[in-house]
């Protein structure tokens, strides 16, 4: 416990240093949050190789349970992406947030503090606790959120998130209530077996997944994630998405694991969530231009991808099938610590192309490949694995999930779990899409403006926490058999008896055809270049095009072009709004082209309800007359009011 | 001892032979097939193999806009089909390598080399190649569910998530009630093995017009030997898709080499069976392509539901 404790007090303190310091505080907040993470990750990994696992309790019963903090194998599981996304955030934040941009103290500050307050979280075992430690979380990410609130946009963005989380905690107030009544302590801990099923389990089941489920982002509560993801600074929106929004998975995880019986239809709920956050992100994700708001619907894509594992598990749990459970929930466990590493690095490395050219416009970019070389070669490995694509560690976890439906409809238990293949099948192709799209229009090709031919490659201190996450990618992605003990202790709460996932799933083979893979790789490699040495090198010419003498950058494809096909075939939900051009006449006008895909909740609901239920609210207008005496008579009428009610 | 080495050691022959020898002939009896049926009488069977000859020994011209990205396309899908073929089935002859999930490897492998070509296409900046690009993303993700549907009918009629109990299941054919789903799965993954190798009617690999194509077009800037390894990397891919839909039509021989050849002969069929289609049918506007392979994607999961009753 004590290796915990300091870590979470090192990243609590970690920006203070830097207030008082004249130079080098960014360099030694980044090294107090790296001793931080040291020492959290030796605690988590104590716990993951079945050490024993600590707690804090009090000595009395002060506030209505002794237990305050209990770091088991699902705390360390989260622990790990939370320190080790911080750790690389704080020092790719020393270059890439200076003095320029504003606030760099106070950024370093209350990133320090929502780290510590992620570390609490994780392993509160209290409820108060847990709303406190969710409580300043929440409130770090708005602070951090709003750094650049000269932008009308940053703050609007912000102000959606100040709101949604707020909604989400309050049903969480709510729920942890209803809880408390039932189990009669603020301990998080089990439940009685019959409550999940009975009418006060579900209401405190429905509350807990609108409040969990608005910070993680699932698909109808999503709406601050894009804006908030894509204002915030790059390291932060890497936090978010890596793990804030894991938060909200760890709240499902824990409720999972209190439910000794859950009904069948939790699970088929987190079924259905999941697919449709996991195709409709992907879908959304499709037809954005700015780079940023598309990873943020990336991460509502794989927030679906784990609940379709967590709903598989369920199912597992609730019609006793243990291996499913097992695959399930090893799965989307897997898939959390996963997803941290490639989105925490798509996140940086495309924090690294903003830095260098100033725009997230996925339309303003192009060519970056050939002056930001390392960023490129970050970029591509977090798309390559968050595709899913073997030999890196997105394969491993959808491969468990893959294998979870596969044994339940294979099994003749469960057949409709072949709705989780397909759309684990539709994610996949289309995640592929988009990210060729992306990583396509912003590194390959030539540069379309002047700012992405000017680009140069991030300082060391940015490509440093890139190559630490790319290279975690691949080792889980090749190694998998690894961390598959650890997995098994993380998982092993969440039912009983289950068995272990490397003796469900072949690994070991993983590992084989990846080296397999690797090797055949550099033997072509080889082969083609061997081709190329034995004559004189022809000079570089440009790309062939048809018959034009040379193709102009702006005849590229773009990234809406490229998009086009699909968002145009899945326009009956993505609803683009499109500008099309007018030629008209032998001699047309210049013209312009636009696609526009809006957010579905947000902009095409939400706001519309709410700007109507403020035009309906003027009517109130009448009684605000700004009179005192007028008010002092509605205060005597409503104490009439309540006198004659309670009376009669 | 020497009993058991010896089918192991043909069976190793065997494969090695197929995956590396055999696949540019494929695309040369589809070729001669065409051109029979035209009343020509066609390049040799054997033209693919003298243009791999050919282009090994020319050397590569690079584009200045391009990067490493545009070798690993061919590269990365030469690599990605070795690998997956490991995993496929050559008839009913014994699996060199199986375990449980495999199908999920070999359709992500796939998966890795569509990647990486369309990457190296758009690494040369040019507008036809992206537009290429841009139609094979779009096409395969209506094509990927159809696969996955085929699956997920497969091991549910075996009750095996391994390529090679669900292709070489004995039987299914001629057991009443399996008959009519797998119809319908080799019908659904008929149309993508012709959409994913390029075939008319989705896509004419001799079309003379870039804005037409879509794998074409997305290798129009490589030379050399990375172009070689394309189209040994194209013919790769007939023969691996292919043996899903030859395999569950083959029947079970008593010697194991009799089986490698029955394998052989179901392989050269298909190249027959492909050769007709793409005399006799026309290619379909580009608008249509989506609606053919969502028929692909109704058909396996009809199949599907048809098991479950």
């Amino acid at each position: 416990m004590r290796l915990y404790l300091l870590s979470l007090l090192l990243a609590a303190c970690s920006g203070i240093p830097g207030l008082f310091l004249r130079r080098r505080g960014a360099e030694v907040s980044a090294g107090l949050m790296t001793a931080s993470a040291l020492l959290g990750l030796g605690a988590a990994v104590g716990v993951l190789a079945g050490g024993p696992v600590p707690s804090l309790r009090l000595p009395a019963l002060a506030l209505g349970s002794p237990s305050l903090l209990i770091l088991d194998a699902v705390a360390a599981w989260f622990l790990i992406p939370v320190l080790l996304l911080a750790a690389c955030g704080a020092w790719y934040g020393v270059r890439y947030w200076e003095e320029a941009h504003g606030h760099p103290r106070w950024v370093r500050l209350v990133f320090g503090g929502l780290t510590a307050a992620l570390v609490l979280l994780v392993a509160a075992a209290h409820t108060w606790l847990f709303l406190l430690a969710w409580e300043a979380m929440a409130i770090g990410a708005f602070l951090l959120v709003l750094t650049e609130d000269r932008l009308a946009e940053t703050r609007r963005a912000a102000w959606i998130y100040l709101v949604s989380t707020h909604t989400g905690t309050l049903c969480l107030f709510g729920a942890f209530a209803l809880l408390a009544g039932v189990v009669g302590t603020w301990d998080l801990g089990a439940l009685p077996r019959g409550f999940a099923a009975s009418r006060l389990g579900t209401q405190t089941f429905l509350l807990f997944m609108v409040g969990f489920g608005l910070k993680a982002g699932v698909m109808p509560l999503h709406i601050w994630l894009p804006p908030a993801h894509a204002a915030a600074p790059s390291h932060v929106s890497s936090l978010m998405s890596g793990v804030l929004i894991k938060m909200g998975i760890l709240g499902m995880v824990r409720l999972i694991t209190w439910t000794p019986d859950p009904p069948l239809w939790w699970g088929a709920l987190f079924l259905g969530l999941g697919g449709v956050s996991g195709i409709l992100g992907v879908a959304f994700a499709l037809g954005q231009h700015d780079l940023k708001r598309l990873l943020a619907y990336h991460s509502i894509e794989n927030i679906g991808i784990i609940l379709l594992g967590l709903g598989l598990g369920l199912v597992g749990k609730s019609t006793g099938q243990p291996a499913l459970e097992a695959l399930g929930f090893a799965g989307a466990l897997l898939h959390v610590l996963n997803h941290s590493l490639f989105k925490g690095l798509l996140f940086l490395a495309g924090g690294s192309v903003v830095h260098a050219t100033g725009t997230r416009n996925l339309e303003h970019l192009g060519g970056l490949a050939k002056t930001m070389p390392w960023t490129s070669g970050a970029f591509l490995a977090g798309s390559w694995a968050i595709c899913g694509l073997p030999p890196l560690n997105g394969f491993v976890s959808e491969w468990f999930i893959y294998l979870g439906s596969f044994r339940a409809m294979a099994g003749a238990r469960w057949p409709w779990s072949v709705g989780v293949l397909a759309a684990l099948a539709l994610i996949g192709a289309l995640a592929l899409a988009c990210f060729a799209k992306a990583y396509g229009t912003v590194f390959l090709g030539t540069p379309r403006t002047p700012a992405a031919a000017a680009a140069h490659e991030a300082p060391r201190t940015m490509l440093l926490p890139m190559a630490v996450l790319a290279g975690a990618c691949g080792l889980i992605g090749v190694f998998p058999m690894a961390i598959a003990p650890a997995l098994d202790r993380a998982i092993a709460g969440l039912g009983e008896g289950l068995p272990a996932s490397s003796k469900l799933a072949h690994l070991p083979l993983v590992t084989v055809l990846a080296l397999t893979l690797a090797l055949l790789a550099l033997g072509l490699t080889r082969w083609v270049r061997a081709g190329r040495r034995s004559e004189p090198v022809p000079p570089k010419l440009p790309t062939w095009d048809c018959g034009y003498a040379e193709a102009l950058p702006r005849a590229q494809y773009t990234a809406s072009s490229f998009a086009e096909g699909l968002v145009t075939g899945a326009s009956w939900v993505l609803f683009p709004k499109v500008h099309g051009p007018q030629v008209q006449g032998p001699f047309p006008e210049p013209t312009r082209f636009e696609s526009h895909v809006p957010d579905p909740v947000l902009d095409r609901a939400l706001e519309p309800a709410f700007r109507l239920g403020a035009r309906g609210l003027a009517l109130l207008h009448f009684f605000q007359t700004g009179q005192l005496p007028i008010y002092l008579l509605y205060v005597l009428l409503t104490l009439l009011f309540l006198l004659i009610w309670m009376v009669v | 001892m020497s009993q058991a080495l010896l089918p192991t050691l043909l069976n190793l022959l065997l494969r090695a032979f197929v995956v590396l020898l055999l696949p540019p002939l494929i695309p040369g009896i589809i070729t001669k097939i065409k051109a029979w049926m035209a009343g020509r009488s066609g390049p040799p069977v054997l033209q693919l193999y003298y243009d791999l000859a050919k282009l090994a020994q020319k050397q590569a011209v690079f584009s200045r806009t391009t990067t490493w990205v545009f070798l690993a396309g061919p590269v990365g899908t030469v690599a990605a089909l070795l690998v997956a073929s490991l995993l496929v089935p050559l008839g009913h002859t014994a699996p060199l390598l199986a375990f449980e999930g495999d199908v999920i490897l070999f359709a992500y492998l796939l998966g890795l080399g569509r990647f990486l070509t369309v990457l190296s296409a758009l690494d040369t900046g040019s507008a036809f190649e992206g537009m290429g690009a841009a139609r094979e993303v779009s096409f395969s993700a209506l094509a990927e569910p159809a696969l996955f549907f085929g699956f997920a009918a497969l091991a549910r009629a075996t009750g095996s998530l391994s390529l090679t109990p669900m292709l070489q299941s004995h039987g299914m054919w001629t057991a009443g009630h399996l008959s009519g789903p797998l119809m319908l799965i080799l019908a659904g993954w008929g149309i993508v093995f012709l959409a994913e190798n390029s075939r008319i009617p989705v896509d004419d690999p001799n079309t003379h017009l870039e804005l037409t194509m879509i794998h074409e077009v997305m290798v129009l800037d490589h030379s050399g030997r990375p172009l070689a390894l394309i189209l040994y990397g194209a013919s790769l891919k007939l023969v691996v898709l292919g043996a899903l839909l030859v395999d569950p039509l083959l029947p079970v021989l008593s010697k194991g080499w009799l089986n490698g050849l029955a394998f052989l002969g179901g392989l050269g069929l298909l190249a027959v069976v492909v050769g007709v289609v793409e005399s006799t049918t026309a290619r379909f506007r580009m608008n249509k392509v989506p609606q053919f392979l969502v028929a692909g994607v109704l058909a396996s999961a009809f199949a599907f539901l048809l098991l479950l009753v």
